[in-house]
């Protein structure tokens, strides 16, 4: 159990500030957006900053798991996933079929809704305003602009502070996913490459990330500001990572995630939890392996329950796996979003 | 003293940390530690049910053969604290505003029913302020996460502070349940008063 600097209240309070400071840090030349957010004075207030970033909080030590229907969604509720990600195609199966990646039909994500207890994701395209408005209306728990669909905009990601529904967006370095938190996102995936079964560029981000993160608590303060710009980022943003020395929201790892061994290292390199997309509905043991990974996940820090879990799937039945170095470079999804 | 977090999954740091604010501004001798395994049961004088999803938390708790443990310690005394999926684990009547009745493993010792998203889902999650005087603090912001409701109580369990018609912090002897979450809050109040039952 880790504890840190700042309660989640005290962080909330800097988001707000952040809002207050928009004219000050524009003069001061950054190019950065920064939200007009909603503040409820008194009463009650849906859709709030401090509402969005709460609900990951309660995904923490979970797992996420992509499907793609009803049935699969109950084996992801029945083995313990704290939330599911419907899409139309499994990463594995997106890269096979080629052609353009779109958010999954809107009758099934309902009917997973309908169908199960635990929160229910669903994907949109990078930059697509109205896949993410569709799914709002919808009324999904929360909606994961993501690099493996085929983007819709090369250049801008969704203003994410524009919708009630909280965001989770990708990144592989501390750049990136300050980008994508000053856009408004309330959780970030560090991407592996999806599809793969292979976790090694998961473990790549992830280890630059915190490494990114160490870094600035050894800089002068100038420095920091010079980070800042390169960035793209308002100097607090920066300033509350480095006291922190973590990422302000929730981050999970995500990407070639295959096994409870691998899922146990995502948590021990410091992620909050975890998302399993082909690695189980592409196993051939789908349900036990989804159980193994919930089990090896909330319980990292003791090896022998991750060594029991290990044994409840057998390796024979582990999806085949893709090697990254026989991808070619326009294969990569990871690159896409930046 | 010792006090434990249950902490498989969900808002178990929150909690730990707002924890340790109560005990500082309280001046207690205590810490908090996380708790896993049944072992670790033993030890504490007091137990936190985070937030989470009280599904994966149920069959964790189950499957590393805490729950049965958990369930004999609260009903001889064991002072507990159950936020949001916390509170689903200790009610006798559980169902689901959607989806209806589903088998879950729970604790199951509180005089509560309680319904599951009462509110709806994530869009409908917000943000208010709750009047803590009742239990000694003065107003502060709290936020409802795809909360449940606790429509009905009976028996021992009493209502210590609602919101609309259902109540939201409900105490039964040693058992204490919201459906909000103090562990986000600018307030430690609520764990400034969980502290007080366990010194009891």
């Amino acid at each position: 159990m880790r504890l840190y600097e700042l309660t989640f209240n005290e962080i909330e309070e800097f988001f707000y500030k952040l809002s207050e400071f928009r004219d000050i840090i524009k003069d001061e030349g950054l190019l950065t957006f920064v939200p007009e957010l909603e503040r409820s004075v008194s009463g009650t207030k849906e859709g709030t900053a401090r509402v969005k970033h709460a609900f990951p909080i309660f995904q923490k030590g979970g797992v996420v798991m992509d499907v793609t229907n009803v049935n699969q969604a109950q084996i992801a509720e029945d083995a313990g996933a704290t939330a599911v990600m419907v899409l139309d195609k499994l990463p594995y199966d997106v890269r096979k079929s080629g052609g353009v990646a779109r958010m999954a039909d809107p009758k099934i994500i309902e009917d997973v809704m309908n169908s199960i207890t635990i929160p229910v994701m669903a994907k949109v395209r990078i930059g697509h305003y109205y896949e993410a408005k569709i799914l709002e209306s919808l009324g999904v728990d929360m909606i994961d602009e993501s690099e493996v669909l085929t983007p819709a905009d090369e250049e801008h990601h969704i203003n994410k502070w524009e919708f009630k529904v909280p965001f989770v967006n990708g990144a592989r370095n501390l750049g990136e996913a300050l980008r994508r938190i000053n856009e408004g996102a309330s959780m970030i995936r560090t991407k592996g490459e999806p599809g793969t079964g292979n976790v090694s560029e998961a473990i790549k981000h992830m280890k630059i990330m915190n490494s990114e993160i160490r870094n600035l608590l050894g800089m002068e303060e100038e420095d920091r500001v010079k980070k800042a710009r390169e960035y793209q980022v308002p100097y607090q943003l920066v300033e509350l990572v480095t006291k922190l020395q973590r990422l302000p929201i929730v981050n999970f790892a995500a990407g070639g995630i295959a096994t409870p061994a691998d899922a146990a290292l995502m948590m021990w390199l410091g992620s909050d939890g975890i998302f399993v997309g082909s690695g189980i509905f592409k196993s051939q043991d789908p349900s036990e392996r989804a159980k193994a990974v919930v089990l090896a996940t909330a319980n990292w820090e003791y090896p022998e329950i991750v060594l029991e879990a290990q044994k409840m799937i057998t390796e024979e039945k582990s999806m085949m796996g893709i090697d990254i170095k026989t991808l070619k470079p326009e294969e990569l999804l990871q690159v896409r979003g930046v | 003293m010792k006090v434990g977090i249950l902490a498989y999954q969900g808002s178990f740091e929150e909690h730990a940390l707002q924890t340790k604010l109560a005990i500082d501004k309280l001046h207690l001798n205590a810490d908090v530690v996380p708790v896993k395994k049944p072992s670790e049961l033993n030890v504490v004088d007091g137990i936190i049910l985070p937030g989470g999803e009280s599904t994966t938390i149920g069959i964790m708790a189950q499957k590393l053969g805490v729950l049965d443990t958990l369930k004999d310690k609260i009903s001889s005394g064991l002072p507990v604290l159950g936020t949001c999926a916390g509170a689903i684990m200790l009610a006798k009547e559980v169902s689901d505003a959607k989806v209806g009745k589903k088998s879950q493993p729970l604790i199951g010792l509180m005089d509560t029913t309680i319904i599951r998203n009462y509110y709806g889902r994530q869009r409908e999650s917000f943000e208010t302020t709750l009047d803590f005087s009742t239990i000694g603090g003065s107003t502060a912001k709290v936020v409802f996460i795809r909360a449940p409701a606790i429509t009905k109580t009976w028996g021992k369990a009493k209502e210590l502070l609602s919101l609309g018609d259902n109540k939201v912090m409900v105490q039964e002897d040693n058992m204490l349940a919201t459906t909000f979450h103090p562990e986000l809050s600018s307030t430690t109040i609520v764990h400034e008063y969980f502290l007080s039952i366990i010194k009891k």
